[in-house]
């Protein structure tokens, strides 16, 4: 396990600088924002908003080039930044437009799963904290959004991030997505939410039939995990006050509590009170609010976490089974390794990295264990690349362009 | 956009093509020339029509039977197009279909430059258009709303027979009501998931590959949605050519009016003034208050005292009832005198926010007492309040409680609490009013406590005299005789309405 005793939040100023120099990955960053150069402006018309030392937090940048975005993020050294939307203008000049002009026009769709939302149903941690035993909950909420943004809503282009804490966003970025009004971004978020209810709400999730296929493929989802996280890990019959938790969600009339709920597939008269049940502990939790406005400002990736000093980090959606949040690099190892040698770089990659290294100036985050994390995000810009070719050449063949 | 004046051409013969549909999305203004007083007529009417349409949505469960019956009853009664054949009947000395649906036309251009202005205008337009669209479609039949569809340009594609049967399952588990032989039989359009936010929202259809698989007869929630867009851009474009419309002197008047007429009867004007005595209040709390109201009461007379939500609703409501302002201080002093407040502790505060009621402090505004929909809507009751609507407020079982006390029978305690279980909580005031006044059918649609109060009063043989209101919604029968002198006829109508909808025009 990588030391993160290392990080101490004292140290940013002197890290963020060096990251932001060396080990940023500037040029894909543009490269997604830019979008392939379709639309004019799109990147120029792009807010960001950082927050400075000290919490100060500036909102409406934008840059007009990858050169001055990184000379302005070289100077300015922002603790964190967001990304909104594109705006009909430059948002650095929002105050010269014509009030009521200015407006956000697109933004990608994005969701925000945090695990504090689930504390009702996790009895390892609380709050901020977060473990192997409920990372699981994590995992769950990918595969089941990233299924149904995929199967039921036709996206491809899907950015997983860590958020360098407690949870997960997810960036949909297809051209379709981009595009969505508020009400469809609001109508997305709510088929994909099944957890109703707050402090004062006890049975949080309630099926009748017929139970639809979204539901249904949720629940296979779930099944396949319920048994090892719920019950061992998060040993939800292992006292009695959790015991009675789960007790308090089942129909009045039951009298004897089955042992072990997944085996049980009873329905009683309509009544799916262990899928209820399953969902209630497992399901994803999603803060509408973030998925619906246009507007909305989001975490950016590769952005780091003040408080952990983690990167957030493009998460893999191969090797999601063994993601491990608490092995994500904080800024202060790989700055550290920015220092020395690593140890085991590849032989035929040497030569590459030297005229990439000459090439892209001093960018050395292939040194570091921050190269594997920007690799997934290469390939999924090579993915949206290949995407729009596919398109364009669509186009011109139906208007017989040659 | 264009909107009917004096110098424009006239259409030719192709009349029948223009109305060839009895529904129509409005997207070509009329083109024609139309007298002054036509142009009022027809924007009364549909405005007429539009009330009722929320009157009666608010009364009756959307598309219910009774629902359609009352709204057929208005359609005839002011005569708006119902048929769907267009030909060329009439009926004796009555309005053909062709000049029907040429009014439905015109009328609506004419409201949208009434209702453009302001979000809330617009807003409330849009609604009520819509309802009145759904019900519209909803009773075309199954031809019609596939010509319809054509002719609009929503070409939406069916699913092809094989994909049907490959997606049968699926397609059964996401609709309600439907099985296997209906997947067979009837169509299913593939719809982008983005004409159908509605259905996607609460998961009501099947999404595959980001199409929406809606049912036939589901088609309609898809057509409202491109309705709703249509006619909320052409606000907006209307919105911005309106200076030109205003600066004509003959139009400016109407349109003004017609847009504050929406708010409707509000019982900020007491005809029954001073008829009410203090001693009576008790009595009639139990007779003729609404729910809310009677449990504000029994609060007050319990507590001595009532908190400030509290204060506004039920105080407003005890004016409209005929409190005068004398009155009125002398209630609430004495309450309040019976409990931890002073007299002179309750004339520096309390007295002070009696007067504003009446509009004799600060601004002045007159206020008026609340409707339902605010009751309902506003200012949700907290610890130690006890305003708002108990429909819609109260926990279930505090609220069949308080029916029990009340002595209403078990199985109407089960019929109302049905009804708040369905989110109606003016129908089950209604109930609540039929079931303590001992009749089968209300006679009203409750929009307003004080309208309850009124009802309960006409219904009881009163001991007040409550001058019959003009009720937008009741309109004589369609009389032939009348129809003959149509322009003479309509224009002294029109200015009758025109002076109804003056009294009814109150500044909030």
């Amino acid at each position: 396990m990588m030391p993160t005793s290392d990080y101490d939040p004292a140290c940013l100023p002197d890290l963020l600088p060096l990251y932001y120099r060396r080990l940023f990955p500037f040029s894909q960053y543009y490269r997604w924002l830019s979008y392939g150069g379709v639309s004019k402006n799109y990147f120029q018309n792009r807010e960001f908003s950082f927050t400075l030392k000290d919490d100060i937090y500036v909102r409406y940048q934008s840059f007009t080039t990858q050169n001055e975005l990184e000379k302005e993020m070289q100077k300015m050294v922002p603790y964190k930044i967001d990304i909104g939307a594109v705006y009909s203008h430059r948002p650095s000049q929002h105050n010269a437009v014509k009030s009521g002009t200015f407006q956000a026009l697109e933004k990608e769709l994005v969701f925000d799963i945090d695990m504090t939302d689930y504390d009702d149903v996790r009895r390892c941690c609380s709050a901020a904290d977060i473990c192997s035993k409920c990372w699981t909950l994590m995992t769950i909420a990918i595969r089941i959004l990233d299924r149904a943004l995929r199967e039921d809503f036709g996206f491809h282009h899907l950015l997983w991030v860590y958020s360098g804490r407690r949870g997960v966003h997810c960036w949909v970025c297809d051209d379709a997505a981009r595009k969505l009004s508020v009400a469809a971004r609001s109508a997305v978020a709510e088929y994909l939410s099944l957890i109703k209810g707050g402090e004062e709400t006890v049975r949080k999730v309630v099926l009748s039939d017929p139970i639809h296929p979204f539901i249904n493929h949720s629940l296979s989802v779930v099944e396949r995990y319920f048994c090892q996280y719920a019950i061992v890990e998060q040993d939800i019959l292992g006292s009695k006050e959790s015991v009675d938790k789960v007790l308090a969600l089942l129909p009045e009339d039951i009298l004897s509590f089955p042992v072990v709920l997944s085996q049980y597939h009873i329905k009683k008269g309509g009544q799916y009170f262990d899928k209820e049940i399953m969902l209630q502990y497992c399901y994803p939790r999603l803060d509408v609010n973030v998925s619906k406005g246009v507007n909305h400002l989001l975490k950016s990736p590769f952005s780091i976490h003040p408080k952990t000093g983690r990167i957030s980090v493009p998460i893999d959606l191969k090797e999601l089974n063994t993601f491990d949040p608490f092995e994500v690099p904080t800024i202060s190892l790989i700055c550290e390794e920015l220092e020395r040698p690593r140890a085991d770089e590849a032989e035929d990659d040497d030569v590459k990295d030297k005229e990439n290294e000459q090439e892209a100036g001093e960018r050395h985050y292939k040194r570091t264990s921050l190269a594997k994390y920007v690799k997934v995000f290469d390939r999924f810009l090579e993915a949206m690349a290949r995407s729009r070719k596919g398109e364009m050449l669509q186009k011109s063949d139906l208007q017989k362009d040659f | 956009m264009q909107f009917p004046g004096r110098r424009k051409k006239v259409i030719g013969s192709s009349q029948n093509d223009l109305y060839d549909h009895c529904l129509q999305f409005y997207g070509q203004p009329p083109l024609e020339n139309i007298s002054l007083t036509e142009f009022e007529t027809f924007a009364v009417e549909r405005l007429k029509l539009l009330k009722s349409v929320e009157n009666i949505g608010v009364s009756y469960v959307k598309n219910s039977e009774q629902y359609v019956k009352k709204l057929d009853a208005e359609f005839s009664s002011l005569n708006f197009p119902l048929r769907t054949e267009l030909g060329d009947r009439r009926v004796q000395g009555g309005t053909s279909e062709y000049e029907k649906r040429r009014k439905d036309h015109i009328s609506h251009f004419i409201l949208r430059l009434a209702y453009c202005q302001t979000e809330d205008l617009r807003r409330w337009f849009i609604q009520q258009e819509m309802d009145l669209f759904r019900y519209r479609f909803g009773e075309l039949t199954s031809k019609h709303k596939t010509d319809f569809l054509h002719k609009n340009n929503l070409k939406y594609e069916t699913v092809s027979a094989e994909e049907k049967k490959s997606l049968k399952d699926k397609l059964i588990t996401s609709s309600y009501g439907l099985s296997g032989i209906t997947v067979e039989e009837y169509d299913f359009y593939k719809v982008p998931f983005q004409d159908a936010l509605d259905l996607v929202r609460t998961r009501k259809v099947y999404l595959l590959a980001g199409n929406a698989y809606i049912p036939h007869h589901e088609i309609v929630t898809i057509v409202l949605n491109d309705f709703r867009t249509r006619l909320s851009k052409a606000l907006a474009m209307t919105a911005r050519s309106l200076p030109a419309v205003q600066s004509d002197e003959r139009l400016q008047p109407l349109l003004s009016h017609l847009s504050h007429a929406y708010v409707g009867q509000d019982y900020s004007i007491q005809k029954n003034m001073g008829k009410i005595s203090l001693e009576q209040i008790d009595a009639l709390s139990g007779k003729s208050f609404p729910l809310c109201m009677r449990h504000l009461h029994k609060a007050l007379r319990e507590n001595h005292h009532l908190r400030h939500g509290g204060r506004m609703q039920y105080g407003l409501f005890l004016k409209g009832i005929g409190l005068t302002l004398d009155q009125a201080l002398q209630f609430w002093r004495s309450e309040f005198v019976k409990g931890k407040v002073d007299a002179d502790k309750f004339d520096k505060a309390y007295a002070y926010s009696v007067r504003h009621m009446f509009g004799k402090e600060g601004k002045r505004t007159d206020y008026t007492p609340y409707s339902c929909m605010k009751v309902i809507l506003s200012n949700p009751p907290s610890q130690g309040d006890y305003h708002g609507c108990p429909f819609r407020h109260s926990d279930p079982e505090l609220l069949k409680q308080k029916l029990q006390n009340y002595k209403v029978s078990p199985s109407g305690i089960n019929q109302i609490l049905e009804l708040v279980k369905g989110m109606h909580y003016q129908l089950a005031c209604q109930k609540y009013f039929e079931l303590t006044h001992n009749v089968e059918d209300a006679g009203f649609s409750l929009n307003h406590p004080n309208q309850y109060f009124t009802e309960s009063q006409k219904l009881l043989g009163g001991g007040l005299e409550i001058k019959k209101e003009v009720d937008m919604s009741q309109r004589s029968q369609e009389n032939p005789a009348n129809m003959t002198r149509p322009s003479q006829a309509n224009s002294k109508q029109a200015h009758e309405e025109m002076g109804d909808l003056d009294s009814f025009f109150q500044d909030e």
